[in-house]
């Protein structure tokens, strides 16, 4: 939308970045300011006692690459995030579609949606840990397995395991693919569906050829937030595995309380690359600010 | 993600008043699975957090697992009143303070930032994606590359300078994310028409905007408030020797094995209730109210 008067180029430009000062004065400090203290704490040497000393070296670098445990931790960080993916857009997905295309009334599928979006604003931490009396190996469902007689002893793996983990993840994350994808369902028009409902399109073919390709930016939106999420975390899998299991991250913070900070920042670097690749990647698929400003 | 959220009464647009094909008649298949899905989900979603507000009520004999034993509030008394399970009050304390100072500036830079968006600028892309990265990026790295910038410009890391800032750099992008759905919705034609009757830049701001978009203004503030109440990751590396509520969680999960972790999910999770609460109230009261308004006009 143009306004009457057509803005001198430059003067709109002072205008906007006046608007957006006081957010660039936070990032810059605690986000770019960080990131470049990692990548320069990367190259560092260190005493091994927490002292950094200025320098140039990739010996962090070497460390990380070479060393067996490096594939591993990227393993299983992978391993965690295409589950947790897989599951949490499984679910999401057709949670959306349920309250958009089959909750008839309007008022009811949104207050179905903010029941679905209220654990969102509580402690992630207290939602992972209320997993306990359920999964514990004294937990609900060992006790129910047992008193239906389908187990004799109790089951292990429930908690403090890698499906612990993904379950954690799941229930935490679902939500960050359900709002996207209600949000870009909610936006099709209904009259397309009539109409190929009129042309003898069958549900399949409606699901397949309207609503898949519509939701793919909401999708894409989801996946950002899902993979971001589950790369960067560390306290769900120390927490959920009991420490059988690490990621990436979770031995980033190892690294850290032992003041291992070069080879710490390496592989936090080097994380941050892929994280920027994979977003960048899903990025070239969906114009993400047009979508959130459309 | 956060177009919905941003005003929910506000968002039912036109063409999806009327529901999909077959909207009359008898439902298809699809719908059981499909709803029986959703009550699993829901299910799954709050079962696990009833059973710890449930299990935090126990009287002294009480364990982290079913069956319940005795009702009682010692767990709570104990939460408060024990050196052991570390300093809740006080770092309940920090938190909230903390919450409402990242909830008025998230506020304000978010609302802001919406405005200057709106427009086209010479870098605007770039302020974009610099803010997209402090979404994505670990917290946990940028809380160490916080802590460590702060060990390096000589300055001690507290909840109110480095937590502060390290937890903008989660709650702001959020909150710009919201305005954008909230200011898409926006119809210029009233900030025009303000113009028209003789109102400058302020007044048109402060006159028309902010009630117009107040619902929004309500939204940001909600996702302010409990991000940062219930921000860990950033925090971790920046807090200084106080803690903040979730740090405090966080290390009750390592050492205390007693219904008090209960207790404290369960004193936690009313505060993001109420919060909730009175969040969505709001924002319904001010659609309702000028719901009546427009009708009372007709």
């Amino acid at each position: 939308m143009q306004p009457a008067q057509s803005p001198i180029p430059s003067r709109s430009n002072l205008a906007g970045w006046l608007y957006v000062l006081p957010l660039v004065l936070v990032l810059v400090p605690f986000f770019v300011a960080p990131i470049l203290v990692v990548l320069a704490a990367s190259f560092f040497a260190t005493d091994g006692f927490g002292g950094l000393t200025p320098g140039f070296t990739l010996a962090s670098y070497v460390e990380v690459l070479h060393s067996a445990l490096t594939l591993k931790l990227y393993l299983a960080t992978i391993k965690f995030t295409v589950l947790t993916w897989i599951f949490t857009l499984i679910i999401g997905f057709f949670v959306a579609y349920f309250l958009v295309f089959h909750v008839r009334n309007q008022l009811l599928a949104i207050g179905l949606f903010l029941l679905c979006t209220v654990p969102f604003w509580t402690s992630n931490i207290i939602r992972m840990i209320s997993w306990i009396p359920l999964l514990g190996k004294e937990g609900l469902i060992n006790q129910a397995l047992l008193a239906l007689d389908v187990i004799r002893q109790p089951l292990e793996v429930l908690l403090f395991s890698d499906l612990a983990v993904v379950i954690a993840y799941v229930h935490q994350l679902t939500i960050f693919m359900i709002v996207p994808i209600f949000n870009s369902m909610a936006r099709i028009d209904k009259k397309l569906i009539e109409a190929a409902i009129d042309a003898g399109a069958s549900r399949f073919d409606i699901m397949r050829l309207i609503v898949v390709p519509m939701s793919k930016s909401g999708i894409a939106l989801g996946t950002i937030f899902v993979v971001s999420i589950v790369m960067g975390d560390f306290f769900v899998v120390k927490v959920m595995s009991g420490g059988g299991s690490a990621s990436v991250v979770s031995a980033f913070y190892e690294d850290v309380g032992v003041l291992q900070y070069p080879t710490a920042a390496a592989s936090a670097v080097l994380l941050t690359l892929v994280l920027v690749a994979i977003v960048a990647l899903i990025l070239r698929t969906v114009d993400i600010r047009q979508e959130i400003t459309r | 993600m956060s177009a919905v959220l941003a005003d929910m009464p506000g968002t039912v647009a036109p063409a999806t008043t009327k529901a999909i094909a077959p909207s009359k008649g008898g439902r298809p298949w699809t719908f059981y699975v499909l709803a029986a899905l959703f009550v699993a989900y829901v299910l799954a979603l709050y079962g696990p957090m009833f059973c710890i507000y449930i299990l935090s009520f126990q009287d002294i004999r009480g364990g982290l697992v079913f069956p319940m034993k005795g009702q009682s509030l010692h767990w709570f008394i104990d939460l408060f009143t024990q050196v052991r399970t570390g300093d809740v009050k006080g770092s309940f304390d920090r938190s909230i303070k903390l919450a409402v100072i990242v909830t008025i500036i998230t506020v304000v830079v978010s609302f802001l930032a919406g405005l200057g968006f709106r427009k086209r600028f010479r870098g605007d892309t770039f302020v974009f994606y610099m803010m997209i990265g402090s979404l994505v990026a670990p917290g946990l790295v940028l809380g160490l590359g916080t802590g460590l910038l702060f060990q390096a410009l000589g300055l001690n890391a507290s909840w109110y300078t480095s937590a502060l800032g390290a937890q903008l750099s989660w709650t702001l992008p959020f909150g710009v994310l919201v305005m954008f759905a909230v200011m898409s919705r926006f119809n210029h034609a009233w900030e025009e028409a303000a113009y028209d009757l003789g109102a400058s830049r302020w007044q048109s701001i402060w006159l028309v905007m902010i009630p117009v978009l107040a619902p929004g203004l309500v939204a940001v503030a909600l996702f302010g408030f409990t991000l940062s109440y219930d921000e860990f990751a950033r925090s971790l590396q920046t807090a200084g020797s106080l803690n903040t509520l979730p740090l405090e969680i966080w290390s009750m999960t390592l050492n205390v094995t007693s219904p008090s972790l209960y207790a404290l999910g369960t004193v936690t999770t009313i505060v993001s209730f109420v919060v909730i609460g009175a969040s969505l109230g709001t924002i319904v009261l001010i659609q309702k109210k000028r719901g009546s308004r427009a009708k009372g006009q007709e």
